[in-house]
């Protein structure tokens, strides 16, 4: 076995160093009635070779582009990652080393997570980010946490155009909690509905997702100002961080907090994870924020350097007084975000924001054209919902078997959305697939 | 002095990413602007995001200039006590990276999404085979994440029943996140000084368990390095008062094939998949952190879960007393096709062997150097020995000099200063990868640090020398932090 270095003449020294005669010998300090005498039941063991066509084969198994034309977001975003993202990302030294607990020999990854922690506040619009969270679900009920704690008020309100499943972590995550959570309705033109909060002063925190689930962008000014109004805080979110190439951030808009996902940041889709929780604050919450932080300092000789920082606020060192039990950040994917805008940059991000945007509308445009009516009638980014004639489904059957997936339906979610599908394009997808799209739903 | 071997000549220096760059430059290539550009209403238009514009080049020589100032398993023994540093098999890189896993998108229809939900159902089966559990939930994203379930499905399953609990029992020797993750659901942590053995003791236990305790959390082998042995006494203490019991399965490689859990009273367990399934840490994340269950708490489980009928794989949403979710979608599906690829390639008699290597080296270890260094607990251990720098105070040095020292040698310090049981602790994994030669040197350089400890302090107290920075100021860090550039 290529992983397992000991020759027989190793353990039997080994062995007799430790003063016992066989392996089993070793674990004689398990009783009896512990221990597995049987041999696990396990598939047994393929070589590289073989493992390779294994996995090609159930790789095989699934569809993905080019085959596939997927038009589908909704909180899992399909952007061409640059080779050069892709490998530098991928050196060992990167991959293979821990937590960098020992800061002299972990400047790179160090390093690399300020840069992260600088641009992600910068298109978050925030003052401090952390090195990053699980994804955006975790990192928008963490949030959530934040602002409940801080405000100690009976509950905290939350968008229904938030992701779905995001609203899902964040009752599991306020299941043990004193804090009750409202949900607020949406409107007719695709925005989230405030006005009962425009009385009520019992929330601690209102929570918006823009672009919103239905793709549409919210008005987050107004929405800051409500919250702020009744003493809560205002948390910006959002499952597509490439809108934010192109769009007012959050910060800017009043956010308090911002929690976000960047998966589309140069992080492969990978059914749905890992992918990248972003959170940022304005200063004033910096000391409450979950989870790991980089700062920068010098080292005895004066040279400058970075370090995990306000650890104090961590599990380890608070125990039980902590405010997460949080341990790990998804650091590679925070590496990813960072050299895939770097990749891009001010100029190029615009332009690929830009672009997303622009394609979105021409199939917007295109599909209303041929009969689709677009029901929210609010500015959308890349996404948008499209309603089609009763029976659709059957033609949507009909697209998957010429491997078009058109849009997800939202039914599932919205189940007084019959007929409605949640499109998606990004840079991508060329104009000709829309058209054959269009051409499909026209037929 | 023993000669010190290092390469710093091609460490170089490199800027911050905004240091560097012209505005105009672009490392990305953009696809063609096929449609018309459709403007956006400007009252919702930002500024272009303030980054600094650079080439392909540039950002390539700067993330592997970055690079090389880190340590990772590729680049020496890294014996981190707790974590199970193992090497990382490079198949397993290629297996999470194939086209039809990677771009696959979380919404694709079951019927075209099967290669990835065989993946996470037949994971799901070998991680039940190898704990004696009955279901696994490949949700959490993480260790913690894993325990904060473990705990919820607590809270679930004493609500279903109508129990009322307050405190649950955390053992000295759990892993550091137990309190924390206790607490994050509503239970008061009580505490259990281990004994003069390093284990807990069973009539602490039958005191404290009462009808307001909802369980205990034991990490087994314990953070002491230390195999339990009471486990199944405690057990039966803790389920007599309808309590359960939670394994943290931190140190599961210790015991792969040797142990399971499931059958010595353990109720729920966490694994990482990123320390005994190999996948790699990455600087701190994305691990994976299942969780196992006996029958009675499968109702509680996150929802979806995979299932298999009719030859055909599926997600099943519909489990009205499920917690709810844990993560946006399914967890963190490339990490759980590298811990797959990793079983597939070791098959059972391998990680069996893999558990026994790893005991090896540790008890090797701590044999080697038990002369040279304070032996907290001098009695066979597992995977993992705990030294503390008694036999170096008299010469003023600390835990973390010795530590910094060894950067010095190219060898990454084990953990310090954990558990908290034990003062000034240094706590040994060295993990099956690592060879009887590489061993051989970390304990000839620990030998040979200890004499320097006596014959030369000040070279321990001002190490390390040769690494990209020398020892960074925390203190600042933390009194004037700057978190951003």
């Amino acid at each position: 076995m290529q992983y397992l270095p000991h020759t027989k003449e190793d353990i039997k020294s080994m062995l007799e160093v430790v003063g016992v005669s066989s392996l089993d010998e070793l674990f004689s300090s398990i009783p009896e009635n512990c221990r597995f005498d049987g041999r696990l039941n396990l598939p047994e063991p393929m070589t590289e070779w073989e493992l390779d066509d294994h996995m090609d084969s159930l790789a095989g198994n699934m569809a993905v582009s080019p085959d596939y034309k997927i038009f589908i977001g909704a909180g899992s975003y399909t952007h061409h990652i640059p080779m050069s993202v892709k490998y530098v990302t991928s050196r060992s030294e990167f991959v293979t080393c821990y937590t960098p607990y020992q800061p002299e020999v972990s400047q790179g990854t160090l390093q690399a997570i300020y840069e992260y922690q600088t641009m992600a506040a910068t298109l978050m619009g925030m003052d401090v980010a952390t090195a990053s969270h699980y994804d955006g679900a975790t990192a928008l009920a963490e949030a959530l946490l934040i602002a409940a704690r801080k405000k100690k008020k009976k509950y905290v309100a939350i968008s229904s155009l938030i992701h779905p499943h995001y609203r899902e972590v964040i009752h599991t995550y306020f299941s043990p909690t004193q804090y009750e959570i409202i949900e607020l309705p949406y409107l007719e033109n695709g925005r989230t509905d405030l006005s009962q909060l425009e009385s009520g002063d019992e929330f601690g925190a209102l929570a918006i997702q823009s672009p919103n689930f239905f793709g549409c962008i919210e008005n987050l000014k107004n929405a800051a100002d409500i919250a702020h109004d009744q003493n809560a805080l205002f948390i910006g979110s959002y499952t597509e961080a490439m809108a934010y190439g192109l769009l007012k951030n959050p910060g800017s808009m009043g956010a308090d907090i911002v929690a976000g996902e960047g998966q589309s940041l140069g992080i492969a889709k990978s059914y749905g994870g890992p992918a990248l929780g972003m959170l940022g604050s304005k200063k004033e919450f910096m000391r409450m924020l979950p989870g790991r932080l980089v700062g920068k300092t010098t080292d005895q000789d004066g040279r400058p350097g970075f370090v995990l920082t306000l650890a104090t606020r961590e599990q380890h060192i608070r125990r039980e007084k902590a405010t997460s039990n949080i341990c790990s950040n998804n650091n590679l994917c925070a590496l990813s975000a960072v050299a895939y805008m770097a990749s891009l940059g001010g100029t190029g991000f615009r332009k690929l924001a830009q672009l997303n945007h622009d394609k979105a509308e021409y199939l917007k445009s295109e599909l209303k054209k041929a009969g689709g009516k677009i029901p929210f009638e609010s500015p959308t980014f890349n996404e948008f919902v499209v309603r089609f004639k009763n029976g659709f489904d059957k033609k949507y059957a009909r697209l998957k078997d010429k491997k078009i997936l058109a849009g997800l339906p939202l039914a599932t979610f919205y189940p007084e959305l019959e007929n409605h599908y949640l499109m998606c394009v990004t840079e991508t997808l060329k104009k000709e697939d829309m058209d054959m799209l269009i051409q499909e739903v026209i037929s | 002095m023993k000669e010190v071997i290092h390469n710093s000549g091609l460490v170089l220096d490199e800027k911050l990413l905004w240091e560097k760059g012209k505005k105009g430059r672009i490392g990305f290539s953009i696809p063609p602007q096929d449609v018309a550009v459709a403007e956006l209403d400007p009252e919702l238009v930002g500024e272009d995001p303030d980054f600094p514009d650079l080439s392909e080049v540039d950002v390539v020589r700067h993330f592997t200039r970055l690079s090389t100032w880190n340590f990772g398993v590729d680049t020496g023994m890294y014996p981190l006590g707790s974590c199970t540093m193992k090497y990382n098999p490079k198949t397993n890189e290629r297996q999470a990276s194939l086209a039809g896993l990677s771009e696959a998108h979380p919404f694709l229809p079951e019927s075209l999404s099967q290669g990835a939900l065989q993946i996470m159902y037949e994971l799901e089966q070998y991680l039940m085979e190898i704990t004696g559990m009955d279901a696994v939930t490949l949700q959490p994203a993480a260790g913690a994440h894993g325990e904060m379930l473990g705990m919820l499905l607590i809270h679930a399953w004493h609500s279903k029943k109508g129990n009322s609990r307050s405190k649950i029992i955390v053992p000295d020797t759990a892993h550091g996140t137990n309190p924390a993750s206790a607490a994050l659901c509503g239970y008061k942590p009580i505490p259990v000084k281990s004994d003069e053995n390093g284990i807990i003791p069973v009539e602490t236990i039958r005191e404290l368990m009462d009808d307001e305790t909802a369980g205990i959390m034991i990490t087994n082998p314990n953070t002491l390095g230390l195999f339990e042995e009471n486990i199944q006494e405690i057990s039966e203490i803790v389920h007599a008062e309808d309590g359960l019991v939670y394994g943290d399965g931190a140190n599961m490689n210790a015991v792969m094939g040797i142990v399971k859990m499931g059958n010595i009273g353990v109720d729920i367990m966490h694994l990482n998949l990123h320390k005994t399934f190999s996948t790699p840490h990455g600087g701190g994340g994305p691990g994976a952190g299942p969780v196992a269950v006996k029958k009675d708490l499968i109702p509680f489980l996150p929802a979806p879960r995979v299932v298999f009928k009719n030859g055909q794989y599926s997600l099943e949403k519909n489990l009205p007393d499920s917690v709810g979710r844990m993560t946006a979608f399914y967890g963190h599906f490339n990490v759980l096709i590298k811990a797959y690829s990793y079983i597939r390639q070791m098959g059972p008699d391998n990680l069996k062997k893999a558990s026994r290597l790893a005991v090896l080296n540790a008890n090797y270890i701590k044999e080697q150097l038990k002369d040279t260094l304070h032996l907290a607990y001098d009695r066979p251990c597992m995977h993992e020995c705990i030294f503390s720098d008694k036999n170096q105070a008299a010469h003023k040095i600390s835990t973390m000099d010795m530590a910094k020292r060894l950067l010095d040698y190219g060898i990454h310090p084990p953990t310090v200063y954990f558990p908290l049981v034990v003062h000034g602790a240094i706590m040994v994994e060295p993990t099956e990868t690592e060879s009887k030669e590489d061993i051989d040197l970390f304990i000839e350089t620990f030998k040979t640090i200890a004499k320097e400890a006596e014959e030369n302090p000040d070279i321990l107290t001002s190490a390390p020398h040769v690494s990209k920075r020398r020892r960074l100021d925390e203190v600042e860090a933390a009194r004037h932090p700057c978190l951003t550039g």
